[in-house]
């Protein structure tokens, strides 16, 4: 399942944007953010510690089940007067679960991580993006692999000079994906595939930010 | 011969079937026209053609068309480059309509390395468009007469079209298929990464020629002289894509001290003379990197002087 892939803010940020703000909701979530241990409970437990040693008051908390989805609202509507008591809410789920809380709470509210990117866990702890969503899918013609997305250039046309024994040049961590491309359409005998020139992209293929509507 | 597609003077050189020899010189950190003039005046008489570097190694500098265009007013040939990690197409297409304008014959079309490698790594890239693209774009430009959304270019700049290879990175195989992508895209010259491992570069060229790409394009072997032991082994080891055989790093060892230098430009010498012969190989583009001053002697010795005037 692709999942929303964050870290924790740096402490001296998470200061910053609490400076002033004295009493204090946690909010996490029982998806994204606890497959990453960003924002499940023993994350939240320990933000709390974290807070009451440097002398804020913690209203409640609370680990929603899917921070991003429609029955938040509800779940927050129980807690309504723990976090009328907060100044803030501090938000330990992936951006959309953030807005999601901005939306049905009404309360000013801080974000405790950075949202990285759209990903899927790869191996235990592993975290890999696996699309850009960028509205022009060429999975058909790289043998099912993203280069848009796992080519640090987002080259479409076949593997910079920089490949570092199937690494990237940019980091040794990180397969260099037109070799990978390479060695499936050359499995599959498609590597005619990789001698077409791709020509350059439609980057807007829906205008940023994307909304569309389907007839229902 | 009329119909040159520039009219450049290395379009010309080469066309004339001269073998090449460009240069490289990188714009400075900063605005010192002087000292970009001085490094500049060594290349004088002894290259067809100057790369001037855009940002390279994702560092800023002087713009590569500004200081395309001081070479220019010092009598020196400029090869602009130009990389896609800093400009969208509309960026691209209007510097090169700009480039053109001001005087700019050759230009030299690259991805551009990553920032994560300068010194503004927080910078967001662009790479709207690849260098495939980017070649696939001014060829349009020039012989279509038309932008990338096909509106009519007024004008079109005519520019001798070039790229870059690297026949050592992996896979080895498609290398030489990306060469052939980057001419049928529409490069009229290459030039490639620096050469160390001659056998490498010889079975990439025999593959080369079997395709018949060395007679639709000019391809020049790319050398860069060792100036130490420490350079070889950091381009060994910390410069991906680069091939470095243990063979040249003892042979510039053994050289003692104070003569690597001297060794380093003998191999460097070693190697024009066999590109000379290779079939295929139509020049050299030396990268004497902040080695400028050192061009005129090794030109010299290389028997590449004077350049022919065509």
């Amino acid at each position: 399942m692709i999942r929303s892939i964050t870290q924790q803010k740096p402490e001296a940020e998470l200061d910053r944007l609490l400076e002033g703000l004295r009493r204090v909701f946690v909010i996490g979530c029982g998806t994204c953010t606890t497959l990453t241990q960003t924002g499940g409970a023993p994350e939240v437990a320990a933000m709390k510690e974290r807070l009451s040693q440097e002398g804020k008051l913690i209203t409640g908390d609370l680990v929603l089940a899917v921070a991003c989805d429609n029955l938040t609202g509800e779940t927050l509507a129980e807690y309504g007067d723990q976090m009328d008591q907060a100044d803030v809410l501090l938000i330990m789920t992936c951006a959309f679960g953030v807005q999601n809380i901005a939306l049905h709470s009404g309360k000013l509210v801080v974000p405790a991580l950075d949202t990285l990117f759209i990903g899927k866990e790869t191996a235990l702890g592993e975290f890999n993006e696996v699309c850009t969503q960028c509205g022009d899918c060429i999975l058909g013609e790289t043998g099912g692999i993203c280069p848009v997305t796992a080519c640090h250039k987002g080259l479409v046309n076949g593997p910079c000079g920089g490949t570092n024994n199937g690494k990237c040049e940019i980091d040794p961590d990180k397969d260099c994906v037109w070799t990978l491309i390479y060695n499936r359409l050359r499995d599959l005998g498609r590597l005619d595939a990789m001698r077409k020139l791709q020509r350059p992209r439609n980057h807007q293929a829906v205008l940023n930010p994307g909304k569309i509507r389907i007839s229902v | 011969m009329s119909e040159y597609k520039s009219g450049s003077n290395l379009e010309k050189v080469l066309r004339a079937g001269h073998f090449a020899f460009t240069g490289e010189c990188g714009p400075p950190q900063g605005a010192n026209v002087e000292h970009l003039r001085e490094k500049a005046g060594h290349l004088k008489g002894c290259v067809d053609a100057v790369n001037v570097t855009d940002n390279q190694t994702a560092v800023v500098r002087m713009s590569s068309w500004a200081a395309s265009l001081i070479l220019l007013e010092e009598g020196l040939e400029p090869n602009f480059q130009m990389v896609c990690r800093d400009r969208n197409r509309l960026a691209i297409q209007s510097d090169i309509l700009g480039a053109y304008s001001l005087g700019i014959r050759n230009m030299l079309c690259l991805s551009g390395d990553h920032q994560s490698f300068g010194n503004h790594p927080e910078a967001k890239n662009v790479f709207d468009i690849d260098s495939m693209q980017l070649i696939y774009t001014v060829k349009k430009m020039r012989d279509e007469g038309k932008f990338l959304n096909e509106q009519e270019v007024d004008v079109p700049p005519r520019l001798f079209v070039g790229a870059a290879s690297n026949p050592f990175a992996e896979p080895f195989d498609f290398r030489v298929y990306r060469l052939a992508k980057k001419i049928a895209a529409g490069a009229d010259f290459i030039q490639t990464q620096c050469i160390y491992n001659m056998d490498k570069f010889r079975e990439f060229m025999r593959r080369a020629v079997d395709m018949g790409l060395h007679e639709k394009c000019h391809i020049l072997a790319g050398v860069t002289p060792m100036k130490s032991v420490g350079m070889a082994l950091y381009m060994a080891k910390q410069v991906p894509g680069m091939d470095v055989p243990d063979s040249l790093i003892k042979r510039l060892r053994g050289a003692g001290k104070g003569k690597v230098a001297e060794e380093g430009i003998k191999f460097a010498l070693e190697q024009i003379e066999t590109f000379k012969e290779m079939e295929g190989v139509a020049g050299v583009h030396l990268m004497a990197i902040e080695w400028e001053h050192k061009v005129p002697e090794i030109a010299e010795r290389a028997g590449v002087l004077p350049r022919p005037s065509v």
